[in-house]
């Protein structure tokens, strides 16, 4: 019997299925690929690849050392591709206000107590927690998607990355 | 008024029941669903895997066809059961039949008939190569498959006090299908008094040893938003009616879906969907996905309470963004 192999796409490899309309406009189902879209950014953008109302899921090109990001609310970040790794420093007080939603990007190194690292692969998911400072460092392009609320730094290009 | 009936058992040694007007009834190989007026039947496994999915998911959000006659409508607290309703040509000539019942009556019915329904070799929620028929004469019964519980992460998987992770020795074993799949977890260096704050999984690992198919559990929390993850192999048993908005993230292999309108059935698109790629469903369809191989999906929710009534006021379009 054949092994059942699984697929996974990478920024090196991916395929990308889409829409066939019968009776549709294929920009009703905003479909991309988070691998796609990666391989187009810039570091660390955060180009959102689901919307649902002001909930996102971003696409992040994790390559070098990132800014300093912080949030009111917890993020989720799964790593799609490579390794990327997680600092997180606890803040000595809030960078951003309890209503303020999204990723806020902070200026230089802030201050707080270092909480500690993790240093993630493909698949893993790392929990980004409220009122931490976090910060990622990839030494080879990887992908990270980012559960998180729409914010400042949020990109959204849809006519760019979505099948029309 | 929902009842069970408690009567005897039919010639193949299966109870009947009575929910409202609806009659439920099995033999070896169909349920038969009738109604004042009208009558049904669908094969019975197809009834049992849509009908252990509409339980788990507490009804799950909007519509669960269980094929293109019967099914279920959550409205959060109270349920409508019906036969034809999203069914042009029942529809049309005003053949079809809704009863509305409180959530708890239907699920009190629905558990008492999966429970007598379901032999001791069959699963419904494994998948059909995982498991015996559900076929033929009352075999025993199978009480352990259908009582598994959703798992529902209140922040994240593997966290404190949150829903655990997956082992070998809690019984969670790698799926055949996805054996392959990396089982190394992260790298946590926590310093001391963070060690309940700074924490990771391997989320693709955690979902390969699902022993469920077409059953998404919540894995990851940001306020309404919900990362739900399932593994998915051979065909979704229901047809899933939105309403609202959710989006899929195919993390392994592929899944196409035949999107249909959700009033009427009427095709409008199919969604091939590989690893990688990302597409909504909008507030206004039905779908149904295949899997030749057990894979990895993503599926993303709004858990927001006031979501279905501001779509079916259009209040809020049906597709999520416009470029």
């Amino acid at each position: 019997m054949m092994p059942r192999r699984t697929q996974f796409g990478s920024l090196e490899h991916y395929e990308k299925g889409g829409v066939e309309a019968i009776n549709d406009d294929p920009r009703n189902y905003a479909f991309s690929n988070v691998f796609e879209v990666a391989a187009k950014a810039e570091p660390y953008e955060k180009i959102a690849v689901a919307k649902n109302l002001k909930y996102v899921l971003e696409a992040i090109r994790a390559e070098g050392v990132s800014p300093w990001y912080t949030a009111s609310h917890d993020e989720s970040a799964i790593v799609m591709d490579g390794q990327v790794e997680i600092r997180l420093i606890k803040l000595d007080s809030a960078a951003v206000p309890e209503e303020h939603e999204g990723t806020t990007m902070l200026e230089g190194t802030p201050k707080g107590r270092p909480m500690g690292r993790i240093v993630a692969r493909r698949g893993h998911m790392a929990l980004l927690p409220k009122g931490a400072a976090y910060q990622f460092s990839a030494a080879r392009p990887g992908v990270v998607l980012l559960q998180s609320v729409a914010g400042d730094l949020t990109v959204e290009r849809w006519k760019d990355i979505c099948q029309k | 008024m929902a009842t069970q009936s408690a009567a005897g058992v039919n010639d193949y040694g299966y109870r009947s029941f009575a929910l409202g007007g609806f009659q439920f009834e099995r033999d070896e190989y169909f349920a038969r669903i009738a109604w004042p007026g009208g009558s049904h039947s669908m094969p019975v496994d197809l009834f049992l895997r849509a009908m252990i999915r509409d339980l788990a998911w507490s009804f799950f959000y909007g519509t669960v066809n269980f094929d293109s006659v019967f099914g279920t409508t959550n409205h959060y607290g109270n349920v409508d059961v019906f036969a034809g309703l999203y069914n042009n040509g029942y529809r049309s000539h005003n053949r079809h039949r809704v009863e509305n019942f409180k959530s708890d009556d239907v699920k009190a019915v629905f558990e008492a008939i999966l429970d007598d329904w379901t032999n001791e070799r069959f699963d419904p929620f494994a998948a059909p190569q995982e498991t015996g028929s559900a076929f033929g004469p009352k075999q025993g019964s199978n009480r352990a498959a259908i009582t598994r519980k959703r798992l529902t992460a209140r922040r994240m998987v593997g966290m404190k006090d949150d829903i655990p992770l997956r082992t070998d020795a809690t019984g969670y074993t790698v799926n055949r299908q996805l054996a392959d799949v990396e089982q190394d977890e992260p790298e946590v260096h926590a310093e001391p008094g963070f060690e309940d704050e700074v924490h990771a999984f391997n989320f693709f690992g955690y979902v390969s040893r699902s022993d469920v198919t077409w059953n998404p559990s919540v894995c990851a929390v940001v306020k309404d938003a919900l990362i739900c993850a399932t593994t998915e192999e051979y065909m979704l048993p229901v047809i899933h009616g939105n309403d609202r908005v959710e989006w899929f993230v195919q993390l392994s292999d592929q899944i196409e879906w035949d999107v249909s309108d959700r009033e009427t059935g009427e095709a409008r698109a199919r969604v091939v969907m590989k690893a990688g790629d990302v597409a909504a469903m909008p507030a206004d369809i039905r779908h149904q996905g295949y899997s030749p191989k057990r894979s990895i999906l993503l599926v993303w929710e709004n858990n927001d309470a006031s979501l279905p009534e501001l779509y079916a006021k259009k209040r809020l379009k049906s597709n999520p963004v416009d470029f």
